[in-house]
């Protein structure tokens, strides 16, 4: 029977609001909450409804990361996925999309899934480039930015949030999916799961041990803040508005 | 012969050719010694060819014509786009959904990395991007062995102006297509406003617009100003307005000359999408709201008294 790969990612909690570190040689990470990547959840969370309706009997999720990713691996095995993998990067270690995909392909050609999902983007890199890559090195459909997904058979109808509107394709299984935000609300989770996850299998491999040489081929030479716009002015009625508004010829 | 030998894939549809085709002209023309060449990928790319070949500073124009190209499927260009991709040391498309979609795909094929967002060129190989929902931005370097591709990020780049004259050269690309993916349609929520991604004026609504009926008081003001209509990710969760008009991390960044954002709470993430706008006005009866934090212009009351009377005194 089917099963489902749901990549994850460990990153910075969407609430924090990110430091650099003063040498611009990156972001503070020391004291600040990590959590599983918002759009990651989101795919989850459509892997284990797909598995709940019947349509895959097993959910795999898989992470790339320093051994704390544990952590964010047991969250996911307590919302609900059967077994994790963490693929152990050292700590510090920046992975790059091709090498995620890789390591990931190097996961699927072992697991043979029939859908793997990942979120869209991670809210840290903002990349949105590893579900697309995973897709091109397996040669098999992509559908991102999925806002729904109807599976029948062996192929999937996805709705697509795109710069136009909504656009739908069919594709043949297996395939790559990737979430949007409106795909699904991820669940919560409960104490009595947080304790069952605690059995539920964890393996940790090594890039060796999937054959995989991570590479890394982009340099970050300085992290630095965005410009910060001044500091604006407060009106107190709207034709103090419209005056300011004429005042800069923008009506 | 120049150095650097830039592709740019063309966005388009109904035979027009997207802005974001121009403005990723405009960074391509930031890099030193380049030859930059736009490709079309249609079933009949003649029209927009023709468009493509009128930008300044394209010297060329290749169109490649397949009854496979009808919709951009990443599936069916990326082989396309990688085969064509030798002889250039640059790929680029922008970073709308159609770019992102595809230029991760056609990087994969040819086996280098992929630059996302690229908003300012340092030189042919050293380019920065925002990170963190624009909250850093990074310099990144690719040795110069590697090719590059990348998405640029539309809202750094004004368009390039017509004027160019670029030969247009028909192209057969072979390679085999795959048929696992298929369109099945597009539902675009069509309206007859300007454009968000490249309207002067935008007037963005947020939770506190309340129902898709709240939202009219926008529209019309919208209309007065002759502005395109945005949301907050909210709002579109919520069922107010289409996801088309989402502004933000996950929605739309955008660089209009003036935004008004009307019961937006000024979340980091819808921040991110408005960075670049000029003027910010801020309407929100909440003084402590974090938009007034980043707005030109703030205005504290109720949003249902102050849009109608804003629309009323701008005649
Ligand atoms: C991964 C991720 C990605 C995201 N991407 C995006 C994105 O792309 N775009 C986006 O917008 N958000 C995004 N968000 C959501 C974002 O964090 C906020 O939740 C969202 O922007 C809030 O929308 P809002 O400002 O409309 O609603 P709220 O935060 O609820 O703000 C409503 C505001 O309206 C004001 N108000 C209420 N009534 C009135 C009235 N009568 N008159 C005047 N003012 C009034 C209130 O004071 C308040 O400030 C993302 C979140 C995550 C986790």
């Amino acid at each position: 029977m089917a099963k489902i790969l749901v990549a994850i990612k460990r990153v910075v909690d969407y609430n924090v609001r990110i430091r650099l570190k003063p040498d611009g040689s990156g972001v503070a990470t020391e004291g600040v909450k990590l959590s599983i990547n918002p759009f990651d959840e989101i795919a989850l969370e459509e892997a284990l409804r797909m598995r709940d309706r019947g349509a895959a009997e097993e959910v795999i999720v898989a992470s790339i990361g320093p051994a704390e990713t544990q952590q964010q691996l047991r969250t996911a095995l307590a919302m609900g996925a059967d077994r994790a993998v963490l693929v152990q990067a050292d700590a510090g270690a920046v992975v790059e999309p091709l090498t995620a995909a890789r390591t990931l392909l190097a996961l699927v050609e072992r697991e043979k899934p029939q859908i793997v999902i990942l979120g869209k983007q991670a809210i840290d890199d903002d990349n949105n480039q590893t579900g697309q890559m995973l897709a091109a090195l397996w040669d098999r459909p992509q559908a991102t930015f999925a806002s729904t997904i109807e599976l029948k058979d062996d192929k999937a109808t996805v709705r697509r949030e795109v710069d136009t509107g909504l656009e739908t394709l069919e594709v043949d299984l297996p395939a790559v999916f990737t979430t949007d935000l409106r795909l699904n609300e991820p669940r919560y989770v409960k104490l009595p799961d947080i304790m069952k996850a605690k059995k539920k299998p964890l393996e940790t491999v090594t890039f060796t041990d999937l054959g995989v040489t991570p590479k890394q081929q982009v340099e970050v030479s300085h992290y630095e803040p965005p410009p910060v716009r001044q500091k604006g002015v407060m009106v107190k009625d709207v034709a103090e508005l419209v005056g300011a508004l004429k005042k800069r010829g923008l009506v | 012969m120049a150095a650097n030998k830039i592709l740019i894939v063309a966005e388009h549809a109904g035979g027009a050719l997207n802005p974001s085709t121009a403005k990723c002209v405009t960074c391509a023309r930031a890099i030193e010694d380049g030859e930059i060449t736009v490709a079309v990928f249609a079933t009949d790319g003649s029209s927009v060819a023709a468009q493509a070949a009128a930008l300044q500073g394209v010297t060329q124009v290749l169109q490649i014509d397949n009854a496979a190209n009808g919709h951009p499927l990443a599936a069916v260009l990326a082989p396309q786009i990688a085969a064509l991709a030798d002889g250039f040391t640059h790929v680029f498309g922008p970073s709308t959904t159609f770019g992102k979609d595809l230029m991760p795909r056609v990087a994969a094929l040819i086996d280098t990395p992929q630059l996302s967002d690229i908003m300012a060129v340092e030189s042919a190989h050293c380019f920065r991007r925002p990170i963190y929902a624009g909250n850093a931005i990074i310099t990144v370097k690719v040795p110069a062995d590697l090719k590059i591709v990348a998405t640029v990020r539309t809202a750094s780049f004004e368009a390039v102006a017509d004027g160019g004259a670029a030969s247009v050269e028909k192209r057969d690309v072979q390679v085999d297509l795959p048929t696992h993916t298929r369109f099945v349609e597009i539902s675009a929520a069509s309206s007859d406003r300007p454009d968000l991604q490249t309207a002067r004026t935008v007037v963005s609504g947020g939770r506190a617009l309340g129902s898709a009926d709240g939202f009219r008081i926008l529209y019309s003001l919208a209309e007065k100003l002759g502005a395109a209509v945005g949301a907050s990710r909210a709002a579109v969760d919520a069922g107010y307005v289409p996801n088309d008009m989402q502004v933000g991390q996950t929605g739309k960044i955008i660089s209009p000359e003036l935004y008004i954002a009307v019961g937006i709470s000024g979340a980091i993430q819808h921040l991110t999408g408005i960075k670049d706008a000029r003027t910010i006005v801020a309407i929100n009866k909440d003084a402590e709201a974090p938009i007034f934090e980043v707005a030109d212009i703030g205005l504290v009351g109720d949003l249902f008294a102050l849009v109608p009377e804003l629309e009323k005194q701008l005649a």
